[in-house]
């Protein structure tokens, strides 16, 4: 099994996220092709309720200790509670440009 | 001296430290590069340890702070948390609270 999908496993059976994104972004960094380096992972989670973000790092940190002492070079993380989630994203999910015409010039 | 002992004293000595991959000026990795950018934002003095230029507090520092990345805020002696929180909350403007509220208290210790 490759890393992302280790992650995404322990992250799901851990904290039953309401999202969860687990990116490789090995390729931004000096690593070879295909290397399962650098990680970001977006998690919303009803467990975080209450929690200070270093605590909610710090759980993370423990479930995905194997992966981090073993292959995991940086992990970058966001962690929210539902309405973190909501408040955070509400109004600022990016809008796609409007057409300006140009697929029928 | 031993690291671990090293590490205790730069933690107790240095309210605001850094540790980090370069230093605020040359960082060497994207995460420190962000955070030392935001600590300096802050306006405050602030002491680092470039990390690789030490590699025992390196290989000793994530045991002891149960932290496991680089690059690490500590705070009057308390891991405050890597790049993205430091950068969450200085999003929130929590982090520029801490840290001036932080260096007027070192100060009025030193005047005193």
């Amino acid at each position: 099994m490759n890393i992302a999908t280790t992650i995404e496993q322990k992250l799901l059976s851990a904290f039953s996220p309401i999202h969860l994104d687990v990116v490789n972004e090995s390729n931004q960094h000096n690593v070879p092709v295909g290397s399962e380096s650098h990680f970001k992972v977006v998690i919303v989670s009803k467990n975080f309720e209450g929690e200070r973000l270093i605590k909610r790092h710090r759980a993370i940190n423990q479930v995905l200790a194997n992966e981090l002492s073993e292959h995991i070079h940086a992990l970058a993380l966001h962690t929210y509670t539902e309405k973190e989630w909501h408040d955070y994203y509400a109004d600022s999910v990016p809008l796609s440009p409007k057409c300006l015409g140009g697929s029928k010039t | 001296m031993e690291t671990i002992e090293r590490i205790k004293e730069q933690i107790a000595e240095n309210p605001i430290l850094l540790y980090m991959k370069g230093s605020p000026k040359l960082p060497n990795c994207g995460f420190s590069a962000q955070a030392s950018q935001a600590l300096m934002s802050c306006g405050e003095k602030f002491a680092f340890v470039d990390i690789l230029q030490n590699p025992d507090i390196r290989a000793e520092l994530p045991a002891y702070a149960d932290w496991p990345t680089f690059p690490q805020l500590w705070v009057e002696g308390e891991l405050i948390g890597g790049c993205d929180i430091i950068l969450e909350m200085f999003q929130q403007g929590e982090l520029q609270t801490l840290i001036k509220e932080t260096a007027e208290k070192t100060q009025t210790e030193e005047n005193s």
